[in-house]
């Protein structure tokens, strides 16, 4: 099939940027998207003009590096989907696609179509962990964990840390990626003894770290390539009110 | 040169213990005057960076991604093995020892098997500790599945996440360690030098990946955990980033490159589609729990669907061959009947590359919730690549090239023959001998980076004058230099062929020639080739675009030119290798059946190979392996 490209271009953070428009003539629908951008990349390559940057690693939908808004949904609006699993055949001949970068004033953009996410590790390094030390831990099955504990702490720790949450988010909050470590470890008897200084520090690095608060919109779910749910802002907020009430 | 591994004597039970009471401390209050430099953060290199902060020394670490959580590590499906023996079904550290022993073919050190297998119950523990949420019965108990090459339950999972959360887990006892101050992370930086002061590993050479910039960094020991190299086939199933660069820059300072022919080529991945795929993807091994393997018995069946071809008109092959391991022969002898088939021309689906992967009599028997909760991401997966349900009909499989077991060459310690350059994980050569066993690199990362580095660079640094060397050294700037005349060549040249289009050329020939299958014919093949394609790449690639910003082009540039040479030693240690074992498969050596031949009169060694310069022979150095504690056997699954 045949497209047209409209893709944001900006040469560092303080260009201006703007979308320019390119043809892929040439599109199986067995490709992936990345792998339709690597054909355009080509082309530009040979022709010796700079090519177009975009965050990439795995390829498999797990690393969490892809971060592509196309047609106006970060990672393209296929559920459960990253940009690197997207295929093409989710589009037909003649469409117009419009890729841009994740847009939050906390993910400053560093070429075209890769954005700095550094935030995400500040709200990480704030409290995302329980604080044990190298050895010296009890047996694994020391402690039994309910099945159902275990299996909802899992759906949280599911997050790759992409940020889609944050980018469909009008108010650029981080509050699913957030709450997806707070939840995840608050449920599990190993996390339980730090959940309330967990709580307090993660959401203060996130408001500290230019994220906005949550208003229920719901967004960050529906773009979300791992189905976080929104049940776990909710936790989040227990927890939070849990940890004001002493 | 014979080199010495330096492993522990005496019986091996308490080998690990004995070295490490013997091996020397450093004093608490001295930890934080050494520099550490950990150049990756995957389970290895995330696990040792953190622990090593925990202990108090001064830890930088380094990664080419915008996150330390995303290293390649994360990608790791099935699970981690370890000798709990929690469902009293016959596991000991002995046979975890054993199956490795066994499974790698016979050509791995015994002493660091043995502490590997000592240690992954302690991985476990760990990783409870952590908060990583493994699977667990309905009693609260963690869970357990079978893996290849193993008659007991002894592998942990985390959904078909396993890697996910493991890496998590270490990520997060790294980022508490950032807020701690003890280590210092360096995101989107790509190491280019290994700096060697006097025969010693000094520090290193990298560039900052955002605006260009070559820095120097010193450190009192270097880390690497830099992963493996299979990209030099191309395709493959690792990450776009993952390269030889930060091992080989190693190498081209000293490091002996051990075993670089021992690649592993997995059993279950998605077929290829066409010409301009950019990566394989792979689905776990734990599959075959469940799924059946086979193909049609007649070559005319082979176009049919597969619904359409009777019971008795089907191959099960690998439990054909393999009675009493069945779906879950070795990763090695199940890719390599695999292609036997497609070689005979019963292959399916496009260009006759594939096999199928039935799960419809374990659906049958399990029903469809039960194979959807043990496997529903990766059937998932299954169909946004190919649009096929494999609920509803076999899924199509074929081996990709997907792990390496060679590595830069360490001695039990870790540590290279570069005093003060350490490797861990799959950068390293150590403990996967030819052919390692699924659910076995989360293990050997972890292990590595929480519960061997820390005593054994210890045994180093209580040696050595913290800060004796600095970035202030001429070495340094010599280093820098010189990387940044490569990458001014490299920009220069302005030729007619991208970087990618040259490194599919490179992997179609490791594929074709270097493969599953090598001949001394097909080696001497390579061997020609590779030096012609490298000459043109450094005399017509084109990279655009200029050091002085992100620059992907550039960075895909310079691995690809470390692939090339890199190239050359992988193949020439195929050739030298005159047996087949584990993933290194020789068609001269092979039984009448087509099962693998080894030779252990003349190479029971670890092969590690000299770099000797672009274009020079490299110089082999050998270390025997002695086995006292397993018998060298012929290595068989029927």
């Amino acid at each position: 099939m045949k497209l047209k490209l409209h893709v944001w271009r900006q040469n560092g953070p303080n260009d201006k940027g703007r979308m320019e428009v390119y043809d892929a003539p040439d599109v199986s629908p067995d490709q992936s998207f990345l792998e339709m951008l690597d054909d355009v990349n080509l082309v530009l390559a040979r022709q010796g003009k700079d090519v177009i940057a975009f965050d990439h690693d795995c390829r498999e939908g797990i690393c969490g590096m892809c971060s592509q808004v196309i047609n106006g949904v970060p990672h393209g609006g296929q559920e459960r989907t990253t940009v690197c699993q997207l295929h093409m055949r989710e589009f037909k001949d003649g469409d117009e696609i419009f890729i841009e970068p994740w847009k939050a004033r906390a993910f400053p953009v560093i070429k075209d179509l890769v954005v700095d996410r550094g935030g995400l590790e500040k709200i990480m390094q704030a409290g995302g962990y329980t604080s044990c030390h190298t050895g010296g831990v009890a047996d694994g099955n020391a402690l039994p964990i309910g099945k159902d504990i275990a299996d909802y702490s899992m759906d949280a720790a599911e997050c790759i840390g992409c940020g889609a949450c944050v980018a469909a988010c009008p108010n650029s909050s981080a509050m699913l990626y957030t709450s997806a470590k707070v939840a995840q470890l608050a449920v599990l008897p190993q996390g339980k003894v730090e959940a309330h200084r967990r709580v307090m520090a993660m959401t203060e690095a996130a408001t500290e770290h230019g994220f906005g608060n949550c208003s229920n919109h719901y967004e960050c779910q529906a773009s979300c390539p791992k189905g976080i749910d929104v049940k776990f802002i909710a936790k989040l907020n227990r927890e939070y009110m849990k940890a004001l009430i002493p | 040169m014979i080199l010495d591994g330096k492993c522990p004597t005496g019986p091996i039970e308490t080998s690990w213990d004995r070295h490490r009471f013997e091996s020397k401390l450093v004093n608490p209050s001295n930890k934080r005057k050494f520099k550490i430099l950990c150049v990756g953060t995957g389970l290895a290199g995330g696990a040792a960076a953190a622990s090593l902060g925990e202990l108090g020394y001064n830890v930088h670490a380094f990664c080419y991604q915008d996150s330390a959580r995303r290293a390649h590590s994360i990608a790791a499906q099935g699970g981690i093995n370890a000798a709990k023996n929690y469902p009293n079904d016959g596991d000991s550290i002995y046979r975890l020892f054993y199956d490795t022993i066994k499974g790698g073919d016979f050509r791995a050190r015994e002493a660091d098997v043995w502490r590997l297998s000592q240690v992954s119950n302690n991985i476990i523990d760990q990783c409870v500790a952590q908060g990583v949420p493994f699977a667990r019965d309905y009693a609260g108990y963690l869970d357990n599945r079978s893996f290849g090459g193993a008659q007991v339950s002894r592998t942990f999972f985390a959904r078909g996440q396993t890697g996910q959360q493991l890496l998590l887990g270490a990520y997060s006892a790294l980022s508490r360690q950032v807020k701690a101050g003890t280590v210092t992370l360096h995101e989107r930086r790509e190491m280019l030098d290994l700096v060697v002061v006097d025969g010693v590993a000094r520090g290193i050479t990298c560039r900052n990946m955002v605006t260009g910039a070559i820095e120097s960094h010193w450190g009192d020991a270097v880390i690497l955990a830099t992963g493996g190299y299979v990209n030099v086939f191309y395709l493959s199933t690792n990450a776009m980033g993952c390269s030889v660069t930060a091992a080989w820059k190693a190498a081209r300072k000293g490091a002996y490159m051990a075993n670089p022919c021992y690649t592993q080529i997995h059993p279950t991945c998605i077929p290829q589609h066409g010409e301009h795929q950019s990566k394989l993807t792979l689905m776990s091994e734990s599959l075959r729990n469940d799924g059946r393997c086979w193909v049609p018995k007649k070559v005319e069946d082979c176009e049919r669907p597969p619904g359409q071809i009777a019971e008795e008109d089907r191959d099960y092959y690998l439990e054909r061959k393999y009675p009493s391991f069945g779906n879950l022969a070795p990763r090695d002898i199940a890719s390599r009947a695999a292609k036997e088939q497609c070689d005979d021309e019963r292959g399916v689906g496009p260009g006759k590359r594939g096999v199928y992967l039935d799960f419809a009599d374990s659906i049958k028997r399990l029903g469809e919730d039960t194979i959807r909760e043990r496997y529903g991401n990766l059937f998932e997966m299954y169909e946004k690549i190919t649009a096929e349900n494999g609920y509803k009909q076999p899924m199509r499989i074929y081996p990709a090239p997907h792990y390496a077991m060679g590595g830069l060459w360490v001695d039990y310690n870790c540590m290279s023959n570069v005093p003060g350059l350490f490797v861990l994980g799959e950068a390293n050569f150590s403990v996967h001998g030819a052919n390692r066993l699924g659910a076995s690199a989360l293990m050997q990362g972890l292990a590595d980076g929480y519960f061997v580095i820390p005593y054994t660079i210890a045994g180093y640094l209580a040696t050595v004058k913290p800060g004796a060397v600095k970035d202030d050294h001429a070495e340094f700037k010599k280093s820098a230099e010189e990387v940044k005349a490569n990458i001014d060549k490299l920009l220069s040249i302005n030729g007619t062929k991208t970087p990618s289009e040259y490194h599919r050329e490179l992997g179609k020939v490791m594929w074709e020639d270097v493969g599953m299958a090598r001949s001394k014919e097909s080696l001497e093949h390579a061997l020609k080739r590779i030096p012609e394609i490298r000459e043109e790449f450094w005399s017509n690639v084109k990279v655009v675009g200029s050091n002085d910003q992100f620059n992907q082009e550039l960075e895909n540039a310079g691995r690809l030119a470390d692939f090339f040479e890199f190239a050359e030693i992988l193949t020439k240690d195929a050739l030298n290798r005159e047996e087949s074992c584990g993933g290194h498969f020789r068609t001269e050596h092979q039984t009448e059946d087509g099962e693998a031949m080894r030779n252990d009169e003349d190479f029971c060694y670890v092969a590690a190979w000299e770099f000797k310069g672009t274009g020079v022979e490299p110089e082999l150095h050998k270390e025997p392996l002695k086995f006292e504690n397993v018998k060298l056997a012929v290595r068989s699954y029927k």
